[in-house]
């Protein structure tokens, strides 16, 4: 699905990621961990063609990102759900309606129930009407994953989905991700939450990538 | 729904509106005059291009003798093709307007006009002067041409500067509209970025500004049109002004012209917009 192949990126200034050669097969559940600033953001950037690399190879979809051409990265975006760390939203149009903004933006249908479905899983069956700059940090994240979701993804990158909301909240986010996992799609979701890594590990066949000195490696069962 | 993903622009919206109608406003005026100065024109250069006209004034008794002798001397100038005398009738005509219908032309002094048709090379001006005041003292060469060309060629020049400023009116839309969508795609960086990251395609994002600057420079540009004509119909008729000036206005099948002026801004809002989307867009990956 998403393929690096000694891939380095840096902003202008040193290397931020070195040699980075890694696979994420289709149906497999990653987690991506490493200190503040490591780079992980940075990592699922590549990962969805906000960014290019500055040396190596990234593949989507069995195309390396450099040969596409810029329809072709929003044809190939509309099969990878993400959840940004800072989550934007249009703050004119009502939480529904931006949740829905994928399948629009594909002159695609949305149906009502399915919408209903999913805000109602991600605890926000009430707040379909309400606008963006009214909703909390963990809600809006909420909604994020609601985004994300919606157009049935091949692929979901999740970038501290997690980070506004408690721990109950968590874990039920975790538990609709591993579902989404079990119907198929690919799950790579950065976090320094080692907890719900745990808890995780406990659902699903998840593996750690860790990155450490520039370089993205698989952590062992140690974590 | 595509509308709805850039939110609405509040009243600089109205900015283009009102450019557009202002443009097409002028335009309209630009284009009277043009067509009015090209019909200027075309009636002062067509016949007279080498033609002149030659007045007798005589005591009657002496009137036809005169006559005979400037035709006999055109005759024997070269440069002249042909020469003639107009008849009562035709001086009749030529006077009607001033004078009315039922005027005793025989019982007036009024000058004999004689017509002259230029060969090419034309005759010397200066020397047929010459002559007429020696064999016919009452003769004057009224060469309209020496004093009609200039205004032929200022009719010409007020016809190209008519069209030279629709040009630069339509270069100020241009201009202007891609100000705004600039402006407009500037302030919605964010709306822009948010699309792109959930798959929207430039041409989606686009088409969501094109569309409305398109209806705002068509609308705006109509209410110009529209105002425009009005204020040149109100103008006073070429009749009523006097038969010398032509009415600054639209004739016949002219009236036609400024109604191509509403999609004309259409198609430059069109442009102009889609050119700034797509620039701005490439900055985006
Ligand atoms: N647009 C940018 N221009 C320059 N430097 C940047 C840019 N974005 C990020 N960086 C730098 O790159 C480094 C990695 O940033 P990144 O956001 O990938 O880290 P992260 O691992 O996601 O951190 P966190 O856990 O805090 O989210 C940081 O030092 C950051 O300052
Ligand atoms: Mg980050």
């Amino acid at each position: 699905m998403i393929a690096f192949d000694n891939v380095a990126y840096s902003y202008g200034g040193g290397e931020l990621l070195s040699e980075v050669s890694l696979r994420l097969a289709p149906g497999s559940f990653h987690f991506l961990t490493g200190p503040s600033g490591a780079g992980k953001s940075t990592f699922l950037k590549l990962c969805y063609a906000e960014l290019l690399p500055t040396a190596g190879r990234v593949t989507l979809f069995d195309r390396e990102v450099r040969s596409l051409s810029r329809d072709d990265i929003a044809r190939t975006r509309r099969r990878i759900g993400v959840v940004h760390q800072d989550v934007q939203f249009l703050d004119h149009l009502p939480l529904a309606a931006n949740v829905t903004l994928p399948l629009t933006v594909s002159d695609r249908e949305s149906s009502a129930s399915d919408l209903a479905d999913l805000l109602g899983w991600v605890g926000l069956g009430q707040m379909a009407d309400a606008l963006p700059p009214s909703l909390s940090g963990g809600e809006r994240q909420r909604a994020a994953i609601a985004r994300a979701v919606i157009i049935d993804p091949d692929v979901i990158l999740a970038d501290e989905p997690t980070g506004n909301v408690d721990w109950e909240m968590s874990l039920r986010l975790l538990t609709l991700l591993v579902e989404l996992n079990r119907m198929g799609k690919t799950i790579l979701i950065a976090t320094h939450d080692l907890n719900l890594i745990r808890s995780a590990k406990s659902q699903v066949a998840a593996r750690v990538l860790r990155i450490r000195n520039r370089r993205i490696q698989l952590a062992g069962a140690d974590l | 729904m595509r509308d709805r993903v850039v939110p609405p622009s509040g009243p600089t919206a109205w900015l283009t509106t009102f450019t557009a109608a202002t443009m097409a406003f002028l335009a309209v005026f630009a284009l009277a005059l043009a067509l009015a100065s090209g019909r200027l024109a075309d009636r002062w250069s067509e016949g007279l291009a080498n033609s002149a006209t030659i007045r007798i004034s005589a005591p009657a008794d002496q009137m036809e003798r005169q006559t005979q002798v400037v035709l006999e001397l055109l005759s024997t100038t070269p440069g002249v093709a042909s020469a003639r005398a107009l008849t009562d009738d035709e001086q009749r005509r030529l006077l009607e307007p001033w004078f009315g219908p039922d005027l005793p032309i025989s019982a007036l002094p009024i000058p004999r006009l004689v017509e002259i048709i230029e060969a090419s090379p034309g005759y010397d001006g200066e020397g047929l002067r010459q002559r007429l005041a020696a064999e016919a003292p009452g003769a004057i060469l009224d060469d309209h041409t020496r004093w009609r060309r200039p205004l032929t060629v200022a009719a010409e020049r007020l016809r190209f500067l008519g069209l030279v400023s629709i040009l630069l009116i339509i270069g100020a839309m241009a201009a202007m509209v891609t100000l705004a969508a600039n402006a407009a795609l500037a302030t919605n960086a964010q709306v822009i970025k948010v699309l792109r990251l959930v798959g929207a395609r430039d041409s989606y994002i686009a088409r969501a500004f094109v569309r409305r600057f398109t209806l705002r420079a068509l609308g705006g540009a109509a209410i110009g049109t529209i105002l425009g004509m009005l204020a040149v119909l109100a103008l006073p008729s070429a009749d009523a002004a006097g038969g010398f000036l032509t009415g600054l206005g639209f004739q016949g099948a002219g009236w036609l012209l400024p109604l191509l002026l509403p999609p004309l801004a259409a198609v430059i809002a069109f442009a102009a917009t889609r050119f700034a989307a797509f620039r701005k867009l490439r900055e985006l990956t």
